[in-house]
């Protein structure tokens, strides 16, 4: 082994400029993958670690999945059945039995869960109307599913309990409403009650939507805005482990009927773009080592088609057909592990060079730069590919080289 | 001792020619073997088949006892490895490597010896060939007659039964090839080994202990034999 390698070093540096180039044709393809492979796992991991952040891992919703079937349909579940005018039947929306599904969930280990209503309403001050989304929590439980605590610019979320109607708002609706924390503002639900809310906190996540359209008040004010006494319209929760949103999703949903959403779920949109990123990067990666592994495959050949005499005598002294194909095959994975050595080192570069790159723009989550993730799977995965794309290169060439009958080159050479 | 046995052998080209026809010949230890005949005769083919490169269509070959058809690629490989030797018109060194390494090659590969014997091993071989100053050179720095002795040297590096030769003295002048076939003299004289050489040199092959011609791939004379 240790001689075939010496050999096939020998026939690769006698080839030495061709060699650089495929070398350099897998670096660049492995520099390449793993660049644009941490570009878009740092994209993407920053993107899932936001929406875990930010958004419950599991949201119960007061509504089913699918519409409950209409009793003459369970009756004759095989026939055909026109139904006509029937009417909905108005009933209050919410979950039932919100407080004993909570203390199921909250029973669950690594569950935190806290009862939500949310509903819109018109907030007013002075000449301006704005509308918002509130909603209505339970401080002491939507803490622990929720970084409220962690965004209040102003004010305490605990001031929500001290003081009668209190409201904590994002900063850019403050802005718009021109509020400042103490003022009150006028809100107005759809189903007409009005009440008198005083801004007892401001809060920022850097989620545009959240901050300009977004207040919070107590679970039991905003029944009353909403003309909703005792109703919870969400049960959100937050998970230790978020691998395990989308399963305990299902199994709420089994139990309670109630439509369950994971954050996969809520995000699939997303979640599929990644996908298609992932497969677009792939081929493109994918398509460069292809090159590369045609340059490996040339050189190759090439050593093949000169060294025809070598093998000749190589087989004469009492080399066997394995030991020829692994001296090439050598050559190939040589020229592989150095494409992908190199390709790591310039791959590196290429990721701490993309990191120095800023956008100049202030985007609402305070990033100006890409980011990238440095992992050694990449390199691994890029290596991996590199040094196989080389070894099957070889291979046609190494299984040419093998089947040489010495007899005839011999002769030929005579 | 009977090294190598050769019995009605012949060899087809699956195209019709026939290169040899019905060759038989034994050769023993001590024999310096010279296959003349007019290019086109058969001497190189018959040379192969007796150095396990080639297969014969029809008829055996025994090396040393064994019966080497229907063996399989690599066992041939390992007869030739260990058994055998060969040198041919062309010295065929690779030219990355120093006439050494050359040497070291089939020992290596073998993988009996240390790397410290095996080295020893080589410059002993070269220095009997006279090429002890030669060692750390590479083919190209060499004259055509100190390449063929580095090939001859590499062709007795595992200490071979056999030293099979196609014409080594073809791209050689008159001075080195009556060197080389001095050197055959003096390996078939110990006993031990047989060397066998294709010349169409008349002159050269009368240096050899046993001459066999062949003409149309037909062994038409066999003088001198048993005379080692």
């Amino acid at each position: 082994m240790k001689l075939l390698l010496a050999l096939a070093r020998g026939m690769l540096a006698r080839r030495r400029r061709q060699t650089l180039v495929s070398v350099s044709g897998v670096a660049l393809g492995v520099a390449f993958f793993i660049a644009i492979a941490s570009l878009m796992r740092g994209f993407q991991t920053y993107f899932v670690s936001q929406i875990i952040d930010v958004q419950p891992h599991i949201t119960i919703k007061d509504e089913r999945r699918n519409p409950l079937p209409q009793a003459v349909e369970i009756a004759y579940p095989e026939a055909a059945i026109a139904l006509n005018g029937v009417k909905p039947v108005d009933r209050i929306r919410g979950i039932r039995a919100a407080g004993d599904k909570i203390a199921i969930l909250e029973a669950m280990p690594g569950v935190a869960a806290a009862p939500i209503l949310t509903g819109s309403a018109l907030l007013r001050y002075g000449s301006r109307d704005v509308s918002a989304t509130v909603t209505g929590i339970d401080p002491q439980r939507y803490v622990q599913v929720a970084n409220l605590g962690k965004d209040m610019t102003q004010g305490r979320i605990e001031d929500l309990r001290s003081t009668a109607n209190g409201l904590i708002i994002g900063v850019g609706l403050a802005q718009r409403l021109g509020v400042v924390l103490g003022d009150t503002v006028n809100a107005v639900s759809p189903r007409g009650v009005a009440l008198q809310m005083k801004i007892v906190g401001i809060f920022r996540t850097g989620i545009v939507g959240l901050d300009q359209g977004q207040g919070y008040s107590l679970l039991k004010v905003n029944q009353i805005l909403q003309d909703r006494s005792n109703v919870v319209n969400q049960i959100v929760l937050r998970l230790a482990d978020v691998t395990r949103a989308e399963t305990l999703a299902r199994e709420i949903e089994a139990r309670f009927g109630d439509r369950t959403e994971s954050w996969e779920e809520q995000n699939a949109n997303f979640l599929n773009i990644f996908v298609i990123q992932n497969a677009i990067m792939y081929s493109v990666t994918g398509a460069i080592l292809l090159v590369a592994a045609f340059g490996i495959y040339n050189i190759i050949s090439t050593v093949v088609f000169e060294k025809t005499r070598d093998i000749a005598i190589l087989k004469s002294l009492g080399f066997t057909e394995r030991d020829i194909q692994l001296l090439f095959l050598l050559q190939g994975l040589v020229a592989g592990v150095l494409g992908a050595v190199l390709g790591c080192v310039i791959g590196t570069f290429m990721i701490e060079g993309l990191a120095q790159v800023r956008f100049g723009v202030d985007a609402p989550s305070g990033n100006d730069r890409f980011i990238m993730a440095r992992e050694w799977q990449i390199y691994a995965v890029a290596s991996g590919f590199a040094i196989l794309a080389a070894g099957i290169a070889a291979v046609i060439p190494a299984r040419r080289a093998a089947r040489l009958d010495p007899v005839q080159v011999v002769r030929g050479a005579a | 001792m009977t090294l190598l046995d050769a019995e009605d052998v012949t060899r087809k080209l699956p195209e019709g020619p026939v290169l040899v026809q019905g060759a038989t010949l034994s050769v023993s230890g001590g024999e310096f073997v010279a296959i003349t005949g007019p290019s086109g005769s058969g001497k190189s083919s018959l040379l192969y088949l007796l150095g396990l490169l080639d297969r014969p269509s029809v008829g055996r070959v025994r090396l040393e006892g064994r019966d080497t058809t229907g063996l399989s690629g690599d066992a041939l490989a390992a007869l030739r490895l260990a058994r055998l030797g060969f040198v041919f018109q062309f010295h065929f060194l690779l030219p990355e490597f120093s006439a050494l390494d050359n040497v070291l090659i089939p020992i290596r590969r073998r993988g009996v010896l240390d790397e410290r014997t095996a080295r020893a091993r080589g410059m002993e071989l070269l220095g009997m060939l006279g090429l002890a100053d030669a060692a750390a050179k590479l083919p190209e720095q060499l004259s055509g007659g100190m390449r063929q002795r580095v090939a001859i040297a590499r062709a007795l590096a595992n200490d071979p039964a056999l030293l099979l030769a196609d014409e080594p003295t073809g791209n050689l002048d008159t001075k080195n090839a009556a060197a080389v076939f001095d050197i055959f003299a003096e390996l078939a004289r110990s006993g031990e080994r047989a060397v066998i050489t294709v010349t169409h040199d008349a002159e050269l092959a009368g240096r050899a202990t046993r001459r066999i011609h062949l003409v149309d791939g037909r062994i038409v004379s066999d003088e001198g034999q048993g005379a080692g």
